[in-house]
């Protein structure tokens, strides 16, 4: 069983969904990032996915685009990203690792030899917002072949007929993209996500996280009732940027955001 | 490519060049994307569509315009004969408004109601607001800050014409980042948007549509050449940003092979420093939407690009061009800005005609290898536009190369 599968399977023993939380690596700096990202499991993050900053974020909104800034200013490179996460490994064998971003550093690296040494590192999983299931094919039989859930967007604009496509390649988990838009900027109503998630159930049995929108506690518990996962990125991020612009402690800072919103996402079906 | 006897077959049906194109999306704009190529697969085929299309080019547009035999040039360089194919006399002053056309009849087609472009120059921004105006669509153009500094003549114009200019400032400010907020957009309201993408750039089906749009200059070109001289030309130069002037010189007379096709991308400073010459001094990559030649660092990093025309500062090139690269069928130079500036001002004063900065790139390559060419070669170098919008920028070059003379 992977790291997602028996994670998954852990959630549903305790009868309720994921906090899946997003932080960028090297943002506002490494040691930082690492501190923020070693410290998510103790503050109940069930799955953590970490952002390989890109020149070019076309799929974020300020927020993000803002650390990505940030990291690729601290020097942040893709050989530091997977060292990062061997370093989180040393201490956590369990929380699945996601990493998310765009293709061009991917392809970059090669993409063989980029999924072996992901694998290596301890990644669990990829999400690569410009790589649509059109273009999927060049990636995943390297995936498939080092044991990493290539997780597939869907949004408000892939319909039934499209649906089927998506899932049919997917593994780990569906990341339903909660509004049509970037991230960190508007919030989908919890009848259209209601909506939503229950519309790609009936082509999937995999498990559905939700994302895009979610920045408060209260907003995690509301997914949280309606999906399997709820993800947060935008808001975590923008906790350290203002802890930070305070003088102080950027990780401590979004550490206690995710305990906030991990108890939401506890209590939601409670 | 599965037909080995023309170069004129791609892309195949996902949009491949080799292995260069395809559609790197985010999935919200796929369904579109897809929507896009149905609806612009059957307005290909709709004559209604085509007439529409060419009407508009005469009536409008004022095509066809002249390929005008350049004497004093000619003369000058002291080889090849040379001619200008004159898209700088076109409505709004350079090639950007054949595409611009051919794209708002299929956004109208599609019922969309908002249009969105980036632009470097302006000239793509400047002819996206006159179609809108044309059609009264409500336009919202992204351009650069630092773009919107340079080339502040064409930002005027766009808001004269209705637009709506946002100024982008992450970055450098410049093309790149104008189309990664412009792709935002369109991310951010797919029911009722338009990107009206303004070079052979992009996700398919981008790329083939604007070159078949802008093809009308080739094939101008070989009509007008066949009547001049009796034959077809034996040199073809243009400029590159993304593409699109050069494309659609090239495309028509890619089966001809005894024509030699040169494009000139921008060297900027020069190769060691900086520059935008993507082909030369990049290597293969993915960013908005395509694979293709990008400037990018080892950690496959965007970089930022470099040179004194707008419209050529950008760090990729269309994916077809990068297929052309690889197959050897066109070759790829770069002029520096100060070369480009030179042949600016040897064309004004020689011919009376102010070249657009972008287009100067062409002229400046024609410069250097026209001499060694027998007097009876026939060069064809793309005007792809007007200088009137680079005159500021000109001015300002020249003051501090030449301490004042202007
Ligand atoms: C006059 C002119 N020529 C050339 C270009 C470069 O674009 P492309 O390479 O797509 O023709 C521009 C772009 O703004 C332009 O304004």
């Amino acid at each position: 069983m992977s790291r997602m599968e028996a994670r998954f399977a852990k959630l549903a023993a305790e009868k309720r969904a994921a906090l899946v939380t997003y932080s960028m690596a090297f943002d506002p700096d490494r040691a930082a990032s690492q501190e923020l990202l070693n410290g998510l499991p103790g503050a109940g993050a069930d799955i953590i996915e970490f952002g390989m900053p890109f020149t070019d974020p076309m799929a974020d909104g300020p927020a993000i685009q803002y650390a990505a800034q940030r990291a690729l200013a601290a020097g942040g490179t893709l050989r530091g990203v997977l060292e990062m996460i061997a370093n989180f490994r040393q201490g956590d064998n369990e929380t699945p690792v996601v990493l998310m971003g765009y293709y061009n550093p991917i392809y970059s690296w090669g993409v063989e030899k980029f999924c072996a040494d992901a694998a290596k590192a301890g990644i669990d999983a990829l999400i690569i917002v410009d790589l649509p299931p059109e273009e999927a094919d060049e990636l995943l039989p390297h995936c498939r072949a080092n044991g990493i859930d290539f997780i597939f967007l869907t949004t408000p604009t892939s319909d039934d007929s499209r649906l089927p496509t998506i899932v049919g390649n997917a593994s780990g988990f569906v990341y339903y993209v909660s509004i049509a838009g970037i991230t960190g900027t508007a919030s989908a109503s919890a009848t259209a996500i209601g909506d939503a998630v229950s519309r790609i159930k009936k082509h999937t049995s995999l498990p559905v996280c939700v994302g895009f929108g979610i920045k408060t506690p209260e907003q995690a518990a509301e997914v949280a009732r309606l999906a399997d996962g709820a993800v947060v990125g935008s808001a975590i991020v923008q906790a350290a940027a203002d802890a930070k612009a305070r003088g102080e402690n950027p990780a401590q800072a979004a550490l206690a955001l995710v305990r906030e919103l991990a108890a939401g996402v506890r209590g939601a079906r409670g | 490519m599965t037909s080995l006897n023309t170069y004129r077959a791609g892309p195949d049906e996902r949009g491949h060049f080799g292995i260069f194109g395809g559609r790197y999306v985010a999935e919200t704009l796929m369904p579109l994307i897809l929507s896009v190529e149905k609806a612009y697969a059957e307005a290909k085929n709709d004559p209604a569509f085509q007439a529409e299309f060419r009407t508009l080019l005469k009536q409008y547009v004022g095509r066809p315009n002249p390929l005008y035999f350049a004497p004093r040039l000619t003369e000058a360089f002291g080889g090849a004969k040379i001619f200008l194919k004159r898209e700088d006399l076109n409505h709004t002053g350079a090639h950007k408004i054949n595409n611009c056309i051919g794209q708002i009849l299929l956004a109208k087609r599609m019922g969309k109601e908002r249009i969105i472009a980036e632009t470097g120059a302006g000239q793509h921004g400047v002819a996206t607001a006159t179609v809108c105006a044309l059609f009264g669509l409500k336009c919202v153009i992204y351009m650069g800050a630092t773009d919107i500094e340079r080339q502040a003549p064409n930002v005027y114009r766009m808001k004269l014409l209705g637009a709506e200019v946002r100024p982008v400032t992450s970055g450098a400010a410049t093309l790149k980042d104008a189309m990664n907020d412009a792709l935002r957009d369109w991310v951010t309201n797919v029911a009722d948007t338009y990107y009206l993408i303004g070079t052979v750039a992009g996700p398919h089906p981008f790329p083939a549509m604007v070159r078949d749009f802008q093809c009308v200059i080739g094939d101008e070109v070989r009509a007008q050449m066949l009547e001049a001289e009796g034959r077809l030309p034996d040199s073809l130069v243009a400029c590159i940003g993304g593409g699109s002037n050069a494309m659609g010189l090239f495309h028509p007379f890619l089966d001809d092979a005894s024509i030699r096709i040169i494009g000139v991308e921008a060297g900027g400073h020069g190769l060691d420093k900086l520059h935008a010459a993507s082909l030369t001094g990049g290597r293969p990559g993915v960013l908005h939407g395509n694979r293709t030649y990008l400037l990018q660092d080892d950690d496959g990093q965007i970089q930022e690009a470099h040179s004194i025309s707008a419209g050529l500062d950008y760090p990729g090139i269309g994916p077809e061009h990068s297929w052309l690269h690889e197959t050897k069928r066109v070759e790829y130079v770069w002029v520096t800005d100060d070369e480009a500036l030179a042949a600016f001002q040897q064309v004004t004063r020689l011919e009376g005609i102010i070249p657009a900065l972008e287009s100067s790139h062409a002229l400046a390559h024609a410069a250097k290898i026209a001499g060694q060419l027998p007097k009876d070669h026939l060069m064809v170098v793309n005007m792809s536009g007007r200088g009137d919008k680079d005159v500021n920028t000109v001015a300002r070059a020249l003051g501090d190369t030449f301490g004042g003379l202007l």
